[in-house]
């Protein structure tokens, strides 16, 4: 009991602190948005810096499917390849695939998004139908049909067969964002001024679904990670190619599951799942950030009150 | 203490019945946040039975938010930080409303106070019929009542706010928007309330539509009885449909008198600058000006009268002393230094 | 020479298949260093007026010349720079009406760029200077930076009134320029309005719902009912003497403070006689044919089925205060009026 009530008493004044003004003060409050930050950005200077650290992660060595140890510290493979820096040289490919791709599929979307919806008429009827349609199809299996027609399945191709199946969703959100936006008096007034299309579009109203865009390729990421990992696993990817996918299709190979080796699987795997749930968090931290509606209210009741801690959101008065 | 003694005095002059129906004393409300608004500062109220009391004053001064405190409505970060409000019965028996929770309070609520937004229109649910949403009030709160009892009474709601009866089986699209605010009103009152409370109830609708609404509202007070409170910007207005009228600033009741006193020798240079800001119809053209400048920022710990910077007529003590709402001799309660005998010299000169 | 003529405007919005007529036949000028007034109620399609102007829609026959400039040539780019430049607008919403991402002289600059051949450099900044002092806006240094989420309702308004005076127009749309204004600076911003106009010589169309102010500021008023003028003139007269029943009703629905007690019951029961016979709902359904405003007129006749042309006010009012004051309604026909007039109770 004496334990809570001394962390109450610690935490209050830090966090009055905290409470001081500007966006990054928010931000930096947002444990979502740390917390996502912190993954994402240790991955990154995983795949930056990693790759140098590290050894050849193809070297065969003769210690054969062995545990994690000091010497090889997530094991080896069933050829005596070091998992651990195999992990940190995927880090980089998946890292750039995801990146890629989503950047890729972003772009498309804004362009068929906010194109369309801005110029309406015909042009969008055709875009929003072709949108639809893309959104329709199961996206997965026509990775793996696209995969398999291109044939060539190094890096480039990967990003754009990744990115070509997965733009349709947030093309409609944002072709339903731009809906409302063209209509504004603000855009009106400049349409009245006599600007050009494409200022209207890129300076009134890009610039106002900024949020919605970085959401969005969040998103594309962690789909294209995903979907990467997808095409690796069942081998539809050049082996060539070492990413984290690439490590569980080796594994699976070598019935790395069934011999017990959770080594080598269960590495590739966790970064996978951390990595996009750091993104994730990014994500909801940002739309808490951007979107004060969003931000939960917490009434200060019992102990918090009796502290006289003031609440976390600020409200403007209703009229 | 001033306050009160400003109230009695409104009662002297105005020689109006005392008998209260509502009183708010000392009402307070803050919203929560890094600088805590304080939105409602300590306002002072009572609405006797059967008048009308009008709530006027910009958007921001707080009129809403004291509807909302009057009514146990606020919801956080609003938050009733000091006040008492009381409900007086026709029985003579009085109800703090602090005191009401759950069951009790919603009870409350419709029998006995009711209310209108000027969102209102829209808060009809638009998958069910007006009249099972008129019908849903009777069966949760006058549960002995059988269906047949509760439909004809559903019908000679609806007839007594101008709708054919026949309308019970509309939905709100299919009505237009004046029509849908009479629902709203005919649905305040289904419980025979003892006090309306009308934030801003007219204000998105046309002109006319307005006029009939406001008419309608007047003919049923008159056969029905109950009391309004009713808030709006719009002072023009508010001075032939109410009795009585507080003009609020900045948070705070600065002016507390008869509607037709305010009309014809306001107190306070803001509501003279309001009046002013209304032009007359059919007046003379000449070049009119309403008030320079914008209230002050809530959020701030407010020093001296908080209408100082925008007043015509300021003088020394108006920018350390807050004024309190009094009432001068002979008149009714205004909270400016102009009208404190303490000033009478200084005043002359600043002149009327 | 007129700044804008507006000749047989109509205007329809398609709905589910059939047609709205939003705007019925509009006609009229507006002269350099003039208010007109058009004044209705919310669906009497005076905003769709500003929207035609503005060319935000295509009106479906009638043609807008503003100057020089007829809207059929406006396939040619010059010409539709020449359109802009010339006529803008200020919007009801200054909320909604400036770009949240912006600041203020953003929003000031690009009409000087586009319009007034200005270049980037210091200027241009004093010419951004220059239209805030000249909507008040002090100290301008300060507001030039700051983004409208800074600014109050007013100052956000007066920003906006800079903007479309950036491209130093000849003809001002103004909708509903201050009623999503506080009550105490409304006529701030109207008082500034009148200024700009007679200093600049601007034609200003102010569009409102408000009879008094449109009276206060304006030399002509229109009045607007579901999408035809059904009276105009004078603002004096159409306010002092309305003819239309609708006009009426409007000017008569005004607040006055200064009627007594007594007064204001005795207007309210007229009020009560004049719509007794008529349900709520049937006053404010729509009719198409004839006199639109016959579902709710007091004085509906048989005649009302058809449609009533524009007639003279007052009788001989050729010249003189009255001129140009007249009204749709057939009321003002003497041989019309006469024979069916004991039928208004019905």
């Amino acid at each position: 009991m004496s334990a809570t009530v001394t962390t109450q008493l610690v935490e209050a004044p830090s966090e009055t602190v905290a409470r001081g003004s500007g966006m990054l003060r928010t931000a930096l409050r947002s444990r979502r948005l740390i917390v996502g930050l912190c993954i994402v950005g240790f991955f990154v200077l995983l795949g930056i810096v990693g790759p140098f650290l590290v050894g050849n992660p193809n070297l065969v060595s003769l210690d054969r499917a062995a545990a994690p140890s000091a010497a090889h510290w997530f094991g080896t493979t069933d050829i005596g390849q070091d998992i651990f820096a195999q992990t940190v040289v995927g880090t980089r490919i998946t890292l750039e695939i995801g990146a890629a791709a989503g950047l890729v599929a972003t772009a498309i979307s804004v362009i068929i998004g906010i194109g369309g919806g801005y110029v309406g008429g015909w042009v969008d009827e055709i875009l929003a139908l072709l949108s639809n349609v893309a959104l329709v199809i199961p996206t997965l299996p026509l990775v793996i049909v696209v995969a398999a027609f291109v044939k060539d399945t190094g890096l480039l191709p990967t990003i754009f067969v990744i990115a070509l199946t997965s733009w349709a969703a947030s093309a409609r959100v944002l072709r339903g964002q731009t809906l409302s936006l063209r209509n504004r008096d603000y855009v009106l007034a400049s349409k009245a001024l006599g600007e050009p299309v494409w200022r209207i579009v890129l300076v009134e109203i890009l610039p106002n679904e900024l949020p919605i865009i970085v959401s969005q390729f969040l998103f594309s990421m962690i789909f294209a990670i995903l979907a990467q990992a997808g095409l690796a696993f069942i081998g539809s990817q050049s082996p060539d190619l070492l990413s984290w996918g690439n490590i569980l299709y080796f594994a699976q190979n070598a019935e790395a599951l069934s011999s017990g080796d959770w080594w080598w699987f269960a590495p590739p795997g966790l970064c996978i799942a951390l990595l996009g749930a750091g993104l994730a968090l990014i994500n909801f931290g940002l739309d808490e950030l951007l979107n004060p509606r969003l931000r939960v209210y917490r009434e200060p009741r019992g102990r918090r009150q009796a502290k006289a801690l003031s609440p976390v959101v600020e409200t403007e008065i209703e009229q | 203490m001033i306050t009160t003694t400003g109230i009695e005095a409104l009662h002297g002059s105005a020689g109006l019945s005392t008998d209260i129906v509502l009183r708010a004393s000392n009402v307070s409300v803050e919203y929560a946040g890094r600088r805590p608004t304080k939105a409602v500062r300590d306002v002072s109220l009572e609405l006797r039975r059967g008048e009308v009391l009008g709530i006027v004053g910009e958007s921001g001064c707080g009129k809403s938010t004291f509807a909302y405190a009057l009514t146990r409505m606020l919801r956080p970060p609003a938050r009733m930080t000091a006040g008492v409000v009381e409900y007086f019965d026709r029985d003579g028996e009085s109800v703090d409303l602090a005191t009401l929770e759950g069951d009790r309070l919603r009870d409350f609520r419709w029998n006995k106070i009711a209310m209108v937004f000027q969102s209102a229109m829209n808060a009809l649910n638009p998958v069910t019929s007006v009249g099972s949403q008129m019908d849903d009030i009777f069966r949760t709160h006058r549960p002995g009542m059988d269906k047949a009892a509760r439909r004809a009474r559903c019908g000679e709601l609806l007839e007594m706010v101008g709708i054919d009866a026949r309308r019970l089986r509309s939905y709100p699209h299919e009505l237009s928007g004046g029509m849908r605010q009479r629902v709203v009103i005919a649905m305040a009152l289904a419980l025979e309330p003892q006090i309306v409370v009308m934030d801003e109830p007219t204000t998105a609708l046309d002109v006319l539509v307005q006029r009939e609404i406001l008419d309608e509202v007047e003919r049923l007070r008159a056969e029905l009885g109950f009391s309004v409170i009713f808030i709006t910007h719009d002072l023009a207005l508010l001075l032939e449909i109410s009795d009585r009228l507080a003009v609020m600033y900045a948070g705070q009741v600065v002016e507390y008198a008869p509607a037709e006193q305010v009309a014809t020798s306001p107190l306070h240079p803001y509501t003279r600058g309001l009046l002013r800001s209304f032009p007359d119809l059919r007046g003379e053209r000449r070049e009119m000006h309403g008030i320079p400048g914008s209230p002050p920022d809530l959020r701030t710990e407010l020093a001296g009268c908080p209408f100082a910077p925008r007043c015509e007529s300021v003088f020394d003590p108006c920018r350390d002393m807050t004024p309190p709402l009094q009432a001068p001799p002979r008149a009714w309660p205004v909270a400016c230094h102009l009208h404190d005998p303490r000033y009478a010299r200084t005043t002359d000169e600043a002149g009327r | 020479m007129s700044a804008l003529t507006v000749t047989d405007l109509t205007v329809d919005y398609r709905q589910h298949g059939s047609r709205l007529r939003a705007v019925d036949g509009l006609s009229f000028e507006l002269e350099p260093g003039q208010t007109l007034a058009l004044v209705g109620e919310s669906g009497s399609g005076k905003s769709t007026v500003v929207r035609t102007l503005s060319r935000f829609v295509k009106p479906s026959s009638g043609e807008i010349a503003l100057g020089s400039v007829t809207d059929r040539r406006l396939s040619r780019r010059a010409e539709r720079k020449t359109y802009h430049k010339t006529l803008q607008l200020v919007f009801q919403d200054p909320f909604a009406s400036l770009n949240p991402m912006h600041t203020v002289a953003h929003h000031l600059r690009r009409p000087l760029i586009l319009h007034g051949g200005h270049r980037r450099g210091p200027k241009l900044d004093a010419a951004v200077l220059d239209l805030l002092r000249s909507v008040n806006l002090t100290p301008p240094q300060d507001v030039a930076r700051k983004h409208p989420h800074e600014l109050s309702g007013g100052q956000r308004q007066r920003v906006a009134i800079a903007r479309a005076l950036a491209t130093n127009p000849k003809v001002l749309l103004a909708d509903e320029p201050v009623s999503m204004l506080d009550v105490s600076i409304r006529l701030e911003i109207l008082n500034l309005l009148d200024h700009l106009k007679r200093d600049r010589d601007l034609a200003l169309l102010y569009v409102t719902h408000d009879l008094a102010t449109a009276r206060h500021f304006s030399s002509q008023i229109m009045v607007m009912y579901r999408g035809e003028v059904v009276e105009r003139g004078p603002s004096d007269q159409v306010i002092l003497n309305p003819a239309h029943p609708y006009t009426q009703l409007l000017a008569s629905a005004a607040p006055d403070p200064r009627l007594t007690r007594a007064q204001l019951a005795d207007a309210r029961t007229q009020r009560a006689q004049l719509r007794d016979s008529r349900v709520a709902e049937h006053r404010e359904s729509v009719v198409d044919e004839g006199c639109r405003f016959r579902g709710r007129c007091p004085f509906a006749m048989e005649v009302c089925a058809t449609r009533p042309p524009d007639l003279p006010a007052a009788k001989g009012a050729v010249n003189g205060s009255a001129a140009g004051h007249v009204a749709r309604c057939w009321l003002l026909d003497e041989s019309a009026a006469a024979a069916p007039a004991a039928d208004s109770s019905n």
